[in-house]
């Protein structure tokens, strides 16, 4: 039985193949297995919902928070880091996308510093509304009182006699 | 017999301070954040400042990429908040796009779309299922809905031609009358 000759056209298709294949398999591989949701949920956990207040991202139920969940879920599939993605969201939504401030300094510290400082203030203003208030006036002397008591004492004398 | 009564010790009168301060403040930014939320939106009459918006490509405005508000004086400007995820945003698309169609061959009025905390694969979709050819771009770190104090979405702010504005529609259009009926008055 004669073999059949394999022509050039055949291998040009086998070769066309091959790469298409591997091209596929490269691909895939570059992505990296797609997120788990635990992955997906460890990050939601830090985020919250842009419609309900006070409500992370990975338990709540709404559209917005689902599409979010989805945004991460991508992102985490092309490579990006979790700080990479919070910083994302940081930016295209918002700080208070995020539970935790950017800007540290500027939220924890600046609030404890002003506080401090007003208290500082008011302890101040505490202090001097206490010490006694300083006038050009001079306390009378003794010889004054002198003189006041002893009209006082002859006025009385003066009544006492009236009554007599 | 003589009896000693311990001196009573009361805390020191800088962390009684300290304490009261710190009260004070809480009760002053919970009073700003109770105030802040009555306040409501811009108001009709306030001028709008300026205020920067990046489109997406393929919904530039006059082939640019990005725009300040203020360009936009000389024309009465309708700026509409939306989101892929807002259901009663989709009542009032079609509407918007109509009317859109209606007035973007006279020149003298402008619509932007700002989507409001939205994934941009979801607004693309949404702008293409509702054939919105108007400029939209992202409302990014929601700096602008913030400026407008949105209560929601969606919001339609009506600015005429001086930047003052004029008009809020709070919820969704209901037809395109609606949406004429605060244009119209602000062309003459």
């Amino acid at each position: 039985m004669a073999k059949r000759p394999i022509r050039i056209t055949q291998y040009a298709i086998l070769f066309i193949a091959f790469m298409m294949i591997f091209l596929a398999l490269s691909i895939v591989s570059a992505q990296g297995p797609a997120p788990t949701d635990d992955e997906v949920n460890k990050i939601a956990k830090k985020l919250y919902c842009p419609v309900c207040e006070n409500t992370p991202l990975d338990v709540c139920p709404t559209e917005a928070c689902r599409q979010w969940r989805e945004q991460i879920r991508e992102m985490l599939s092309e490579g990006k880091t979790e700080d990479e993605i919070i910083d994302f969201f940081a930016v295209t939504y918002g700080e208070r996308s995020t539970g935790d401030p950017r800007d540290k300094l500027k939220a924890y510290l600046i609030p404890v510093v002003a506080i401090l400082l007003g208290a500082a203030l008011l302890v101040s203003a505490l202090k001097a509304w206490k010490k006694p208030i300083v006038t050009e006036s001079t306390p009378p002397t003794r010889e004054a009182k002198q003189v006041h008591q002893d009209e006082y004492i002859a006025k009385m004398e003066e009544e006492l006699k009236k009554r007599k | 017999m003589t009896e000693t009564i311990p001196a009573r010790r009361g805390v020191a009168l800088w962390i009684q301070i300290v304490i009261w301060a710190f009260l004070v403040c809480l009760l002053a930014i919970v009073a700003m954040g109770l105030s802040r939320r009555q306040q409501g939106t811009v108001q009709p009459g306030e001028v709008i400042n300026n205020f920067p918006l990046t489109f997406y490509s393929g919904y530039e405005f006059g082939g640019k990429s990005e725009i300040n508000f203020e360009d936009l004086r000389g024309k009465v400007v309708v700026i509409n908040f939306w989101a892929s995820w807002c259901k009663p945003c989709e009542q009032e698309a079609a509407e918007l796009q109509k009317a859109w169609l209606e007035y973007e061959p006279t020149g003298d009025v402008v619509f932007l779309g700002v989507d409001y905390v939205d994934t941009e694969t979801d607004a693309r979709v949404y702008l293409k299922k509702f054939g919105i050819t108007y400029a939209n771009g992202a409302d990014l770190g929601t700096k602008i809905s913030q400026y407008f104090r949105i209560q929601g979405v969606p919001e339609t702010y009506f600015v005429d031609k001086d930047g003052v504005l004029r008009y809020v529609q709070v919820g969704p259009f209901v037809s395109i009358d609606q949406i004429r009926a605060q244009i119209d008055p602000l062309l003459k």
